[in-house]
């Protein structure tokens, strides 16, 4: 009996009750898994990873010029959801998406919402996700966030938070894929007995939200996903969303304005390109418009997109509404548009610019999590109750001579779900990270990424800072 | 396809031909000198002279003893030919387009690189017999591996072009310097060791035996024919310019003794030119002429390819 000696502690497990107690739906996989011996289990997630290897699932190191790939690491116990829970969280997200949407339009057009004050309009200007370029654009069929992960956690007492709206160019939708793809090796039986939600057909869905841009009465719009190249940390998934939807992955390099449209360079000659999965930033897809020294963009693409003649996913300026202090207004826009209550909160948020609320910050740093408000991939922020008195000290100093720059929130007591450390197991903190399309409908890919703090007691997840994942099932 | 992608391939390709030339013509030399009499004078500048680097070799090295002419050219990370930096490139090209090759394809370099890799970080000299036998295997088992798993579409017929420009190049210089070499020494000719000249010349072709096969006698005339002329044999300069324009026209979709850019226009002028030519109008023309004459235009082609199909299109 594998979980005999699993301790849940004091936290929301994901599958456990309490001890020796598994969640309804996680019943089948417990006894499967208390069927195998230790040796066994530990052999099927050598194979797991080794698989993953060989399918190429890696990503690159930064720091690291000897060219070799990383695994991500993974755990072969997954998380396991009610269908009935995941429902709720759909709905959520969705709402949220759909608010998100609407304050993009309205930011980059009337701005009602500034002028009926509902946000400080020097919030906005000074985000850096905000471009003024983009002001009176008009992105097709008025949709800017095509593709969205939105980060949620889950406290001590099991209430769901949004932690995070990513809408600039998430990432990790190819772990979702082939960790699943390796799963369903590694536990046939359980998934012949329970009913999990595929999530496979993820890429005919982005196909579908990318060609749903495309002018209307082209009958073969041609798609690509435009990456950095291979040196970029995520280029393993660009180069398997390209394959897995059957259209060209190009660099920079291979495009060029011609003829007013955005063209490819081929062997036969210039291509029209109309429709760009784009996944470098949004400052340096256009030198002559934004960072003059990019050498990642295309010189003229703005004046192109602004022109309608071709359609970037996402649209260009969408870092204004995942900045981390507009984070903090997301219920107010919600309610501003949609007139609806929020059905997802988001964590309790300090405003550092306020400055009642920063001098709260800095009197509790040792409780709080402080982050800057345009960063990502868990750079730069502080973890308050596991720092240093001189890490403190010096984050105090940062946070007072840039305070529209930082945000606070508690630090939640990450849920847990049991992972394999050589013979036993124990639980690890998770979030996740569910992938959003926005096309004709907003479509929500069953389950999302759970990604695993795999150093012991940390609350951190991000791949760059030692986090690994786990497969993600809803089931009726 | 994408004009990245297509130079991508046919850079793999020309990289991992490249590498496996290297270690042919290192390899006969080595094998040169176990079997040259004690006092004759070794031959390792030669090599350099294959290259066309020699100028580069003198700077960084000075003399051109064996050590230093193999630390060159199976080694030197920083000298873009070596064995080494064609592997490295190679990977790079082949990782640049993973998503278009066969996994085995990417598979195969990969482990190629990483062998190379490994044992040019401590090169041990007893093992360099084998190192250069394991690279030529190395990329013997590529193309194998290409042919076997790839579709034949645009992308593989660019793989093709590049890999039998640079074995025709390479053939045709290894040729030149060799013939420049042992030609001069008239004391030389017909004796033990000019014969085993020759032979080392045909084995870093692989061609000793092949050779044999169809004209016996070892003469530098019928040596030079076989490698230039020989219409089957797969390392002879005409057999990779027919295979090069074969996989040209499936590119272009021209039919054979037409032509629609400058790439394939002079690839076919050569190719004709070596149809009609007989050895003898080429040693009365001059061999090393004729070779040079040779590179020349195999440049023009390749310069041909890159502007036809790679370069990105100037805009107005």
């Amino acid at each position: 009996m594998r979980f005999d000696q699993y301790e849940p502690g004091d936290f929301y497990d994901e599958l456990f009750l309490a001890s020796g107690q598994p969640r309804l739906e996680a019943v089948p996989l417990i006894e499967r898994i208390n069927s195998l011996s230790m040796e066994e289990l530990q052999q099927r997630q050598r194979a797991a990873q080794t698989a993953l290897f060989q399918l190429g699932v890696t990503f690159n190191v930064y720091s690291d010029d000897q060219g070799t790939e990383r695994i991500f690491p993974f755990d072969i116990v997954p998380r396991i959801l009610a269908a009935k829970e995941w429902a709720r969280l759909e709905e959520g997200l969705k709402q949220r998406i759909h608010a998100l949407n609407l304050f993009l339009s309205d930011i980059y057009g009337e701005q009602k919402i500034l002028k009926d004050k509902v946000i400080p309009e020097e919030l906005v200007y000074s985000a850096t996700g905000f471009l003024k370029p983009c002001m009176g654009l008009q992105p097709p069929q008025g949709i800017w966030c095509h593709i969205t992960g939105t980060d949620l956690v889950r406290d001590r007492d099991g209430q769901w938070y949004v932690l995070e709206d990513n809408l600039r160019c998430p990432s990790g939708v190819s772990y979702v894929l082939e960790n699943r793809r390796v799963m369903k090796s590694t536990f046939p039986l359980v998934f012949n007995k329970m009913a999990i939600k595929p999530v496979e057909d993820y890429a005919s869905h982005l196909l579908e939200t990318l060609l749903n841009l495309a002018p209307l009465g082209l009958p073969d719009p041609t798609v690509v996903v435009l990456t950095p190249g291979m040196y970029n940390s995520a280029y393993f998934e660009h180069s398997f969303l390209a394959q897995q939807m059957g259209v060209e992955l190009v660099e920079s390099r291979d495009l060029v304005i011609a003829n007013g449209y955005l063209q490819m360079q081929t062997t036969k000659g210039l291509k029209r390109v109309d429709v760009v999965y784009r996944r470098i930033d949004d400052d340096f897809i256009d030198p002559l418009t934004f960072r003059a020294n990019s050498l990642l963009g295309v010189p003229g693409l703005m004046d192109v997109y602004r022109a309608g003649r071709v359609a970037l996913a996402n649209a260009l300026g969408t870092g204004v509404a995942d900045d981390k202090v507009i984070y903090a207004y997301v219920p107010k826009i919600i309610r501003y548009y949609l007139d609806e209550e929020p059905l997802l909160p988001n964590v309790p948020t300090y405003l550092c610019w306020e400055p009642d609320q920063e001098n709260h910050v800095l009197a509790n740093l040792d409780q709080l999590v402080v982050k800057p408000a345009d960063g990502s991939g868990g750079y730069g922020m502080l973890v308050g109750p596991h720092a240093t008195p001189a890490e403190r000290e010096n984050f105090a100093e940062r946070i007072k001579a840039n305070p529209r720059n930082y945000i606070a929130q508690p630090t939640l007591s990450l849920s847990r779900v049991p992972t394999l450390f050589g013979d036993r197991f124990e639980g690890c903190h998770v979030d996740l990270r569910p992938y959003i399309l926005y096309g004709k409908e907003i479509y929500i890919n069953p389950g999302g990424l759970t990604r695993v703090a795999l150093k012991k007691g940390s609350l951190v997840v991000n791949s760059s800072q030692g986090g690994g994942s786990k497969d993600t099932w809803i089931v009726q | 396809m994408l004009s990245r992608v297509a130079s991508s391939i046919y850079w793999l390709n020309r990289y991992v031909e490249r590498a496996e030339n290297i270690a042919r013509f290192v390899d006969v030399n080595l094998n040169l000198l176990l079997d040259s009499p004690v006092g004759v004078e070794q031959q390792w500048a030669p090599l350099v002279m294959t290259t066309g680097d020699l100028e580069l070799f003198k700077e960084r090295y000075g003399t051109a003893t064996a050590d230093n002419v193999v630390q060159f050219l199976a080694f030197d990370s920083d000298y873009s030919n070596s064995i080494t930096s064609c592997l490295r490139l190679a990977r790079e090209n082949a990782r640049s387009v993973r998503e278009i090759i066969s996994s085995e394809m990417w598979e195969r370099v990969n482990a190629f690189y990483l062998m190379v890799k490994e044992i040019s970080q401590a090169p041990p000299l007893s093992q360099l017999p084998s190192f250069f036998a394991e690279v030529k295997l190395a990329s013997h088992l590529f193309a194998g591996v290409m042919d076997a798993t790839m579709t034949h579409n645009e992308g593989w017929h660019f793989g093709q072009l590049g890999r039998f420009l640079e074995r025709a190049d390479k053939t045709a210089r290894t040729l030149d310097v060799k013939y420049f070499i042992l030609l001069p020494s008239a004391d030389d000719i017909g004796t033990a060791l000019d014969e085993l000249q020759w032979i080392a010349l045909l084995k870093s072709a692989s061609g000793y035996e092949m050779y044999r096969k169809c004209q016996h006698r070892i003469s530098p005339q019928d040596i030079a024919k076989f490698l230039i002329l020989d219409r089957d044999f797969p390392r002879s300069v005409q057999f990779c310019l027919l295979q090069a324009e074969k996989s040209l026209h499936q590119i272009t979709e021209t039919t054979p003794g037409r032509w629609s850019n400058p790439a394939d226009r002079t690839l076919g002028k050569l190719r004709s030119e070596l149809d009609f030519i007989t050895i003898e109008e080429i040693i009365k023309r001059g061999l090393h002429e004729f070779l040079d004459d040779t590179q020349i235009q195999l440049n023009q082609v390749g310069r041909g390819i890159f502007e036809t199909f790679f370069e990105l299109q100037s805009v107005s």
